[in-house]
């Protein structure tokens, strides 16, 4: 087989799978994002450190998010909207997917591209008609792939994906979410 | 005690289903006395265990027991319940297995150079044991179900006999293998409306290029893979099974089918939250990995063919339509609204060890096996899926696996005794 370089080191990847499965307890992640609330709907929100394989961990570098509502939202726009961050999420987990599904199947990728959209009826956070929702009523992801396979392949790629996303879990699945006050 | 001494035999075989009596053939093939221990009767699980209108998934000419062919007028057709359990006693006959029915096996444990049998009329000692109790000893129902309401009749599809079983109203049925399909399909024809929760799922059609798909799964050698030559063993045995029916018309019975029936897809059961079952918004995916996983089984048979120089002899290559994505899958149902009388719980079944006093079973409940060689000298197990090959849980595949596991039983009796 030609040596295939997507830049995900599978190798890794299923040692992990293979010592974690043994080892149920290391595999409990914690993540965090602290946010500060600066004025109007707008908050800043800071990521750096998590808890995995036993022990903290820190990201090499924290990273700081704005978010907050656009014009038409009588807002500052001083970032994307929050629930825009859940597109971002998607996105991201997706496309990692992908490229470790593709390493791990030997295919060649040259571009990976997508785009995201929610459709999102703002009447349910407004307050206007309690028969709608908060959150969006259907997301659609669309990818434009290039790589050394066939369509089949490469929609099979997509699909292993979407089978081992942790955002695509969440966004579709149920979670428990408590909210507290310290 | 009773001044009684413990029986002895060579071999003791637990479970007269078809598995067992396979091992007790080769076993008396091979003059090793045994005895074949049943909790009931020949093929108890064929009689007890089943829904009235089940069929075979695989045609008549697939049943073959060692030995044993069937003989009868319609070859293309599928076994009901009755003709299985008629089939399998025909085989304890001919093979002249010492079958004792309802001895019920408490423990098994060491002892020895081998193992001794508690059963509920006395002890047994052996030097061997084969284990052919099953996969699907109990039924198994996800943790969400305690949080179903009263009102809502639970069923496992132990407790299905038919349609006329449940209250009249909707049904939910949970999963989507060959037994949600199966049942789904049943209920909504008796008039009730059904909604059917799917996760991932094994989709393939009756027959494809005007044969039976298990006629293809044999013939190209798929289902003759090995348990050793397989990517992923763990995922080979979870494996749903397949989304078939054994009916005289020899239909596809795929979500499509079920659509056209009028029944509703919704995602996997997720959770069962103040009252509401809430379902996966990932059906679209499911869907996807099945039509695709379906296309290339398809691919496979098809290269077969071509290759083995088989094609004239078949019709041409065909594709299916991809699985139907509903406008609107539901992504929740108030199961206190009255809508759904009853939930139908096909997710699978697990096997039960519980009278095995040997540590030979995981975490999760499976047997720890290579192959049926249970990792206890003398220990072997018999009728698990994919067990030494693919076709290992059909009645069809159960020959050669039962050879090739008292083979290895006769070279561990040689090599004790040496």
């Amino acid at each position: 087989m030609t040596t295939v370089t997507n830049g995900v080191n599978v190798q890794a990847l299923l040692e992990a799978r293979e010592v974690l499965k043994g080892a149920p307890e290391a595999a409990q992640f914690t993540w965090r994002a602290s946010s500060k609330w600066q004025t109007g709907v707008h908050s800043e929100i800071k990521v750096e450190n998590f808890f995995g394989l036993g022990e903290e961990h820190s990201h090499l570098q924290e990273s700081v998010f704005q978010a907050d509502h656009p014009e038409v939202f009588a807002a500052t726009d001083n970032g994307i909207t929050p629930i825009e961050y859940l597109l971002v999420g998607l996105a991201s987990c997706l496309s990692a997917g992908v490229a470790s599904v593709a390493q791990n199947r030997g295919i060649q990728l040259r571009s990976v591209e997508s785009i995201v959209e929610g459709e999102h009826d703002i009447r349910g956070i407004l307050g206007a008609d309690s028969d709608v929702r908060n959150g969006f009523n259907d997301i659609k992801v669309t990818f434009t792939i290039d790589a050394d396979a066939s369509r089949e392949d490469i929609e099979a790629l997509v699909a292993q994906s979407q089978k081992r996303s942790a955002v695509f879990d969440a966004l579709t699945n149920p979670t428990n979410v408590t909210v507290e006050v310290a | 005690m009773t001044g009684e001494a413990a029986e002895r035999f060579t071999a003791v075989v637990i479970g007269a289903g078809h598995a067992g009596l396979a091992a007790s053939h080769f076993l008396s093939q091979r003059s090793i006395d045994h005895v074949v221990l049943e909790r009931g009767e020949v093929a108890n699980s064929w009689r007890r265990e089943r829904w009235d209108s089940l069929r075979l998934l695989t045609p008549n000419w697939q049943s073959r027991l060692p030995g044993l062919r069937y003989e009868g007028p319609d070859p293309d057709g599928y076994m009901t319940v009755p003709e299985v359990t008629e089939f399998i006693e025909r085989f304890a006959k001919v093979s002249r297995a010492p079958v004792r029915t309802g001895v019920n096996v408490t423990s098994v444990r060491p002892a020895g150079d081998g193992y001794q049998v508690t059963t509920d009329s006395g002890e047994i000692a052996a030097r061997a044991v084969v284990i052919a109790t099953g996969a699907c000893n109990r039924p198994t129902v996800p943790p969400v179900g305690a949080a179903v309401p009263a009102s809502v009749r639970q069923l496992t599809p132990f407790d299905y006999r038919g349609p006329a079983g449940l209250p009249d109203g909707g049904v939910l049925v949970v999963g989507a293998s060959a037994t949600g399909v199966q049942l789904a399909a049943e209920l909504a024809r008796s008039g009730r409306p059904v909604t059917l929760s799917v996760g991932e799922h094994t989709r393939l059609p009756r027959t494809y290029r005007g044969r039976d798909v298990l006629w293809w799964m044999d013939a190209s050698g798929v289902w003759n893979q090995r348990y050793d030559e397989l990517d992923d063993l763990t995922r080979a045995r979870r494996l749903p099974s397949p989304q078939l029916v054994g009916t005289p018309e020899r239909a596809t019975l795929d979500l499509n089918a079920l659509d056209s029936l009028g029944v509703g897809l919704a995602g996997r059961l997720a959770a069962v939250r103040d009252g509401r079952a809430l379902f996966s918004g990932g059906l679209r995916n499911v869907f996807s990995l099945a039509d695709l996983k379906l296309n290339r089984l398809l691919g496979t048979f098809d290269d077969w063919a071509a290759m083995a120089g088989r094609d004239a002899e078949v019709d041409a290559p065909e594709r299916f339509a991809p699985t139907r994505v509903p406008d609107k899958a539901r992504l929740q149902l108030d199961l206190g609204s009255g809508e759904i009388k009853s939930i139908v719980w096909a997710t699978g079944f697990r096997p039960d060890y519980g009278w095995l006093d040997v540590p030979v079973v995981d975490a999760k409940g499976q047997l720890l096996h290579d192959g049926g060689v249970v990792d206890r000298p003398g220990l072997y197990a018999l009728g698990l899926p994919v067990l030494r090959r693919r076709k290992s849980t059909f009645i069809y595949g159960i020959e050669d696996d039962a050879r090739e596991v008292i083979d290895h039983l006769a070279r561990h009796l040689t090599a004790v005794r040496r």
